[in-house]
């Protein structure tokens, strides 16, 4: 169980990478989704005996994070009518440099933490360190709002893999509601995305920072 | 006596076996787009053809222009004499001979881009440099294989090293291997070893003014050098030390075998990237190469 868990922790890190190097949106956004549904299925392996309650995190997460966030972000991509080539503040080398350096920090730093003996062996502490990093760098280094959207959810998917350790104790209601923001967090991004289109003619938030009459 | 014939045996097999792979690779492509294809042993009739040739030396080349290629193909096949053939074993392993291997290869390199850089002409010295920049980032991933392998089994010697964990870490090093094999032998993200535009070529740039012996040598030279990192990639990835001399001799075979024709796939199925992309692809290498080394370092000390 550790191990399958392990492989789709180590999964979701490979995805952050690619969605550090590739400088196409449509990639990120496939990446930010498989990310989303391999981590959706981690509470199924974590619990290890089903109930319903499980289940229904684990389908509503994997709906959510793999298929009606990115259908918004790409319908949001497609109505902006968007160039799919990103500019990035930070190159694409240095920043999968940084997230790969990060990562390898954060493998180095979980060893440290006075972990629950059951959580020693696994992934999930680094796991969710490198994914918010990247998320950072994400949200830091690109110019588009939507790959800063990404960025976000990128940090989300850590966060909820942190959670994670405590899916024991949260409350049901809390992770829907969690699920729940994250959903109409991208649907208000995808309506504010479409106005900046249309005020400035283009997604480059470099121009937000300049005043006007 | 007996050490003596080995060697010679060895010798042998990587000099005559080497020009079959790019025959195999040209198959493979000329299969993957419906053509009949050149003949699996063409290389092998290039290089007698050119050997018979005589050679066009410029006045401005120095004795370094023939003598370049030759050092370079006698480093590349000193390295592949030290790599260890299945439960054979290496000729002459000694402790750090890793480290030799690595020198040798990097020997070749700066022998065939002194080569190119002799003739004065703009063309080659345009292809050494960027054969050496991609170098520099190619090295970066070897090392962290290197290191990654050295970890696991904590040694520097390459009998002893090559006897490959299993896992997430062995499927990152082939994949991290693969990329380096790809950018070493100058094949298809990299370079395409098709391409006559001077602009484009980086191989074929530095070698345009060789010709006969010499341009003989070079292209069994590059030939030598893919057959030495399939090898590699082989042994790196399956446990060949382990297993009995036929069954090593025929996962070796095999495992060249589906490096070569995978070779052949990404050729046919991709095209060559733009040359700012191509320090991106070789971070990803060098990175992947890395987490193999971190995966060794954590599962050595659990």
């Amino acid at each position: 169980m550790n191990e399958t868990m392990n492989l789709l922790i180590g999964l979701a890190m490979g995805l952050n990478l690619l969605a550090l190097g590739s400088n196409r949106l449509p990639t990120v956004i496939r990446a930010m989704a498989v990310q989303g549904m391999a981590l959706g299925l981690m509470p199924l392996l974590i619990e290890g005996q089903l109930n319903w309650r499980v289940i229904l995190v684990a389908v509503a997460t994997v709906v959510g994070k793999g298929i009606v966030i990115p259908t918004l972000l790409r319908r949001a991509m497609r109505a902006a009518n968007i160039d799919r080539e990103m500019e990035p503040f930070i190159g694409f080398v240095p920043s999968l440099l940084l997230g790969a350096g990060g990562t390898i920090a954060a493998v180095g730093l979980a060893r440290l933490l006075p972990l629950l003996p059951e959580h020693a062996g696994s992934l999930l502490v680094p796991g969710a360190l490198a994914s918010v990093l990247t998320g950072f760098v994400l949200l830091i280094g690109r110019a588009k709002a939507i790959s800063q959207v990404c960025g976000y959810l990128i940090l989300e998917n850590g966060i909820y893999l942190f959670g994670l350790l405590l899916i024991h104790s949260t409350p049901l209601l809390v992770e829907a509601g969690i699920l729940l923001d994250l959903t109409v967090g991208v649907f208000v991004i995808g309506i504010i995305v479409d106005r900046i289109q249309r005020a400035f003619d283009s997604l480059d938030t470099r121009k937000l920072t300049v005043l006007r009459e | 006596m007996m050490a003596m014939l080995e060697m010679l045996l060895r010798l042998a097999l990587w000099v005559l076996l080497a020009p079959l792979l790019p025959g195999i690779i040209n198959r493979v492509k000329a299969w993957v787009a419906g053509r009949r294809g050149p003949p699996v042993l063409q290389l092998y009739y290039d290089l007698a053809r050119l050997w018979q040739r005589g050679v066009v030396l410029s006045t401005l080349a120095s004795p370094g222009f023939v003598v370049g290629p030759a050092v370079a193909w006698v480093a590349v096949l000193g390295a592949a004499l030290l790599l260890p053939l299945g439960p054979a074993g290496s000729v002459f392993g000694f402790p750090g001979d890793v480290l030799l291997m690595i020198y040798l290869l990097a020997l070749a390199r700066f022998c065939t881009a002194w080569a190119a850089m002799e003739t004065g002409s703009a063309f080659e010295g345009m292809g050494a440099a960027r054969e050496v920049s991609y170098a520099v980032l190619t090295e970066a991933a070897i090392v962290a294989a290197v290191l990654s392998l050295s970890v696991q089994t904590g040694s520097v010697t390459l009998v002893t090293m090559l006897a490959p964990g299993t896992g997430a870490g062995a499927v990152l090093l082939a994949a991290g291997l693969f990329v380096v094999l790809l950018a070493e032998n100058c094949r298809v993200p990299f370079d395409d070893p098709n391409t006559h535009l001077e602009l484009t070529m980086i191989h074929e740039a530095m070698i345009l003014d060789h010709s006969g012996p010499p341009l003989a040598v070079i292209l069994h030279g590059a030939a030598l050098k893919l057959l030495f990192f399939a090898v590699l990639l082989t042994e790196a990835v399956l446990p060949v030390g382990r297993l009995t001399s036929a069954a090593a001799a025929a996962v070796l075979v095999g495992g060249v075998l589906v490096v070569t024709v995978g070779v052949g796939l990404v050729e046919s199925l991709l095209a060559r990237l733009a040359f700012r992309r191509v320090p991106l692809l070789l971070t990803t290498a060098f990175l992947l190469c890395l987490f193999a080394l971190l995966m060794a370092w954590k599962g050595g000390a659990a």
